[in-house]
């Protein structure tokens, strides 16, 4: 690490996250003075090119990438427009003790006199409130289900190679061509796409007045530096500015700001879920890294000190603070930009250059929080890349996660993508699949598969409240046989999917009519050509994922009554559900013998395996092909990233002898506890699941670091990963750490301030986590080896 | 076919040969090594096995018990009166916490060659394949013989981990049937030989010198017992009759560890190293030098 890249990075450690009012105030300004003026999408571009002429900016010392979202780093803008925090929330932010923001108490009496009086009921999220129907507010408050647009727009968006080919010029000049070719006699939407090219062109012409102004300030600043190197550093981010996003980037340095300015636009307009992502940045940088070394103006030196000054600028951006419910959900400062490594090229060869492998080095060295980063592993990918990241996972900050690049493509190709265009994506957020720079991929929410399941059991009463949540499917007593019980369930779920889905689509239709998303557009294919929003059906590929929670423990609960009730008869079904509803109080027995005789999930056993596989294929009929509102439709994704713990509490007890209020099994991997012949059996029973239907699924596994251990151990690693991808398993990820030190982690977090491990798809410091949280890690059934 | 008797089959085994293995625990040993780390095995018979400290003393055993061998114990958890059990299992179907387990089960070969079967992928990837282990597989030479074959007809590759206490004639039959034997080797002097692992020694030596001799593939696998086998001596003679074999082989030095200690207090039987701690990093390399300077091929682990 050079001492450049040290400072910036303990710097991006050791500031502490604040919120920054300065956004909230202007575009509360800017709407006063605006509102109704324009339409909804040059609205938006004005707001946010006002935005950017006006908001502070500021270059730090030594850095050489340069832009920050808010006045200073890990200062988060708040969005009030979308969802408005009270005054009340930010002194929460201020004073709550885990993921606190610094909130300056003059900013909270400026926000209640300025901001608060003039959103309070015009934001999204009350907009949003006011139009769903009941039994959506009741199954909602139940835990049913989540919803990601009532805090945040809708995000998980990454980019390709285009914004490297292209300059704000450039695409202002595509955009004038489709204005050219609108046809006001023939289509009917032509007024609604010159509106909304019209505010492509204003958010261009933004992002230059932005870059600018850094180039100014860089300029002002060189003036005024004493030390000569220094300065003449400043001059060069002067110039960069000045050339993009003007222009096309014509070295690696440009080609990162570049990109960080694209970044920053994209979380300024708006606060989409997981931030922006560069996707394939290996493969981007590649060209212009090989150029540079070719014509000797580059070295790997300082291109991985370039690379280290562009990765910190991710951690200085934290995500902005969620208010309500969906606090409990996932508390932190993750904004999930998800860096993929090596992959596949357009045409199928293995992704990997000299730059994966600096940036697999940077990442090593840095590890902060922020970004992530995976390995995207085909069959192509060579052993020795595996090798070094494998030798990094071994180092246990929770990543590189790694990803099957082949069921990657070909969940993509069945979704309907071109082969090119499917290798050219990869994975955002946690474990997202995604078009990078040509696709729409909408996470809705997630699914909360046991509780419907509870439904089914409670003819449709949700126990924990005594309200009737879902269909009257009939009382336990009338169940004759397993396949009673099972059909109810599918009656449950295809109930509450329908009015979740209804929901969704009334808030996408409110998001694409009042909030586009102008900028983003002008990077993601084919939103120019169509004259559409991002979030209108402008992009090349449009789809909409549910993200189905607990897979495990809804299949061990079913495992579990298969057994004990319809085959061996050792309780009836109303027995089984008293002794759920009492949460097994003084039934410990009972509860120990389901928990310890039941053919679970997670153990390559056929007969729990099977009944997984029925419930995937009902969650996969009921949710894939129903229609989104952009003329495409709905896919599954099995990932609960924390949810799995908000909906544990939200569930009473469980037939496989989960105690009431205790978490749900994670992403797609078996409940705590309940795989006992270790990873090979593990991966064994994923492999079973269809997942090519999937949209992602995750597979957590700790490790102690001894199974690990030298050559021999990483290559025995190697062979686990790549054979759970031949059964087409999506996503494995790691936590290399013992559960000793995580104790002492929780009992003197002071000592541990940088200890870094896999939480759902991303990777958290272990001591921002809360209490729950912290448990659920150690919890992770440990694979020993002795 | 008579079925097999084994207590375990543990997968992901990363120490019991090459690439990723999958290791059958076979039941009954005619040695009885005072560090053994699977007590469970030596006994052929399935036994029952009670851990304390799983146990909530729900009674369930009791009243399941055909025999009313078992009591609620006055220090806490439960008695089970030896004379009367049969080791039925009766209890241990019932136990809701598995606190009582009934340790070993009869297996067929295809029964035991499905479960073999499901960790082949993994075989193929990282050239693993099944060990035999225990117990002693010998003891069990028919069945070991038909599953050897079994997998042979499959591709799978075979190790056998044995203590090389069998008749000649069971280990001439088993060797071309074996792409790896994993040879235990504990004690040079033949009556500390037989005060430790209850037998002597000269019948596993010999049939060392024979497996050598007609070609087989064998890892020598030394246990490093403090107090017991790790003095300069016993390590030195080792080494010397190494010299004498006349195949090629490998040394794998083992670290004694206690992680079956508890196990003995499960089956009500004694630890007898209760005071022996694992040897120190520094003792296994000079050991392993000792190894070295005889020219053998050896390392730490394996």
């Amino acid at each position: 690490m050079t001492p450049r890249v040290e400072k910036l990075r303990t710097e991006s450690l050791n500031t502490k996250p604040s919120v920054s009012i300065e956004r909230a105030l202007l575009v509360t300004e800017f709407y006063r003075e605006n509102a109704g003026k324009y339409s909804a999408p040059v609205m938006r571009a004005m707001n946010f090119k006002n935005l950017w002429e006006k908001q502070a900016i500021y270059i730090g010392e030594g850095e050489l990438i340069v832009g920050e979202r808010g006045p200073r780093p890990k200062a988060v803008s708040t969005f009030p427009e979308l969802n408005l925090h009270t005054a009340e929330d930010l002194r929460i932010l201020n004073s709550r003790p885990m993921t606190s923001y610094d909130v300056d108490p003059s900013d909270i009496d400026v926000y209640e006199r300025e901001v608060v009086p003039y959103w309070r009921g015009r934001t999204m999220r009350d907009r949003i409130f006011r139009v769903v129907p009941e039994e959506w507010e009741k199954a909602y408050s139940a835990g049913m289900f989540t919803e990601f647009m009532e805090q945040r727009a809708a995000g998980h968006t990454t980019l390709d190679g285009r914004i490297y080919e292209k300059g704000m010029l450039d695409f202002q000049e595509e955009i004038r061509e489709s204005l050219s070719r609108l046809d006001y006699l023939n289509d009917p939407e032509a007024i609604d796409k010159e509106e909304e090219l019209k505010a492509m062109l204003i958010s261009c012409e933004a992002a230059i007045i932005f870059a600018n102004r850094h180039a100014d300030l860089a300029e002002q600043m060189a003036e005024e530096e004493k030390d000569p190197g220094r300065k003449e550093e400043l001059l060069k981010i002067a110039e960069v500015c000045r050339w993009v996003p003007t222009h096309a980037p014509r070295d690696l340095h440009e080609a990162l700001q570049m990109y960080w300015f694209v970044h920053l636009g994209t979380i300024t307009e708006l606060n989409g879920w997981d931030a922006m992502n560069p996707g394939h940045l290996d493969q981007h940088m590649g060209p212009f890294y090989d150029k540079g070394i070719e014509d000797g103006s580059m070295t790997r030196d300082k291109a991985r000190e370039l690379l280290e000054c562009f990765l910190i600028k991710f951690n200085n951006q934290p995500a902005p603070p969620k208010v309500g419910v969906t606090a409990q959900e996932s508390g932190t400062y993750n904004d999930f930009t998800n860096i993929n490594l090596a992959g596949l090229t357009r045409d199928g060869r293995s992704g990997v250059n000299e730059v994966s492998y600096i940036l697999l080095e940077a990442f090593d060295e840095i590890h902060l929080l922020q970004p992530q980063v995976n390995i995207q592993v085909s069959q192509v990918t060579q052993d020795h890349f595996l090798k070094k990241a494998s030798e990094v996972i071994r180092k246990g900050y929770g990543y590189p996660s790694v990803f099957n690049a082949d069921a990657v493509v070909a969940e993509q190709v069945r979704a309907g993508k071109t082969v090119e265009d499917a290798r050219g994506g990869g994975c955002s957020g946690c474990i997202e699949t995604g078009c990078f720079g040509k696709e729409a991929y909408i996470l809705t929410g997630y699914l909360n598969v046991p509780k419907i399941f509870e439904l089914a059991m409670n003819n449709g009463i949700d126990p924990l409240t005594g309200e009737q949540i879902g269909l009257r499917t009939g009382e336990l007593d009338s169940f004759t046989s397993f396949e009673d019980l099972y059909d109810a369930f599918e009656k449950q779920l295809e109930y509450i999917v329908d009015v979740k889905i209804r929901v969704n689509n009334i808030i996408e239709k409110m998001y694409g009519k009042e909030v586009p998303a102008t900028f983003l557009s002008v990077v993601i294919q084919d939103c120019i050509k169509n004259g559409k929003d991002y979030y209108n059906g402008g992009p090349r590929y449009n789809t909409n994922y549910i993200q189905c929670c607990g897979i495990g423990t809804i299949t061990d609960s079913l495992s579990a009554i298969k057994k004990h009730v319809f085959e061996e008869g050792k309780f009836s079904l109303p027995e089984l559900n008293g002794y759920l509803l009492s949460n097994f109080e003084g039934k410990e027995y009972v509860r120990q013998y389901l928990f310890n005789h039941t053919p679970f999930y997670g153990n390559d056993d056929d007969y729990a395996d099977s009944i997984m596989q029925r419930v995937f294929a009902s969650l996969n009929t009921t949710i894939e092909g129903k229609p989104n509102t952009k003329g495409s439709q709905y896919y599954l994704n099995m990932l609960s990233t924390t949810c799995h713990i908000y909906f544990g509490k939200k569930l009473g007890a469980s037939a496989n002898g989960r105690l009431a209020g205790m978490p749900e099994s994670d992403g797609t991997s078996p409940e705590h506890g309940a795989d006992r012949n270790g990873p090979t059996a593990v991966v064994k029973s994923l492999g079973k699941m269809d997942q090519v239907k999937t949209g992602g699924t995750l597979l957590n596994q700790k490790f102690l670091p001894s199974v690990l251990q030298g050559d021999e151990g990483i290559r025995k690693f190697m062979n686990l990963i790549r054979t759970y991808f031949k059964f087409n398993g999506h996503h494995v990820q790691f936590n290399v750490v013992g559960a000793d030190t995580l104790r002492d982690a929780q009992a003197n977090p002071q000592n541990y301030r940088d200890l870094l491990v896999r939480v759902a798809g991303y990777s958290d410091y272990f001591v921002d986590l809360d209490r729950d949280h912290q448990e659920e890690i150690i919890a992770r059934s440990e694979q020993m080896q002795f | 076919m008579k079925k097999g008797v084994i207590f375990n089959i543990k997968k992901y085994s990363l120490h019991d040969g090459p690439g990723i293995r999958t290791t059958v625990f076979f039941k009954g040993c005619p040695l009885s090594c005072w560090w053994c780390h699977n007590p469970e095995g030596i006994k052929p018979e399935p036994e029952l096995v009670y851990r304390r400290s799983r146990c909530i003393e729900c009674g369930t055993c009791i009243s399941v018990c055909p025999e009313t061998a078992i009591f609620m114990a006055s220090e806490g958890g439960i008695r089970i009166d030896s004379e009367s059990c049969t080791s039925c299992g009766t209890c241990a179907q019932s136990c809701p916490t598995r606190a009582l387990e009934m340790m070993g089960r009869a297996i067929s070969v295809k029964e035991l060659m499905k479960e073999i079967r499901k960790d082949i992928p993994f075989f193929d990837d990282s050239g693993g394949g099944v060990t035999f282990s225990g117990g002693e597989p010998l003891a069990q030479h028919e069945f070991l013989g038909a599953m050897l074959e079994s997998c042979g007809h499959e591709g799978i590759h075979r190790a056998v981990d044995t203590t090389g206490f069998a008749p000649l004639k069971v280990l001439s039959e088993i060797a071309p049937l074996t792409d790896l034997f994993l040879y235990d080797l504990k004690v040079m002097d033949p009556e500390k030989h037989l005060k430790y692992t209850g037998v002597e020694n000269e019948l596993i030596l010999s049939n060392l010198k024979f497996l050598s001799a007609t070609g087989s593939k064998i890892a020598i696998r030394i246990p490093v017992i403090p107090e017991v086998n790790d003095d300069p001596d016993n390590m030195v003679a080792t080494a010397e009759f190494l010299r004498t074999l006349e195949g090629p082989f490998e040394v794998n030095l083992l670290p004694y560890h206690d992680f079956g200690k508890s196990k003995y207090t499960n089956l009500k039987s004694e630890y007898k190293l209760k005071e022996t701690v694992p040897p120190g990093k520094a003792k296994m390399l000079q050991i392993q030098d000792v190894f070295c300077r005889h020219g053998l091929n050896v390392q730490i682990g394996g």
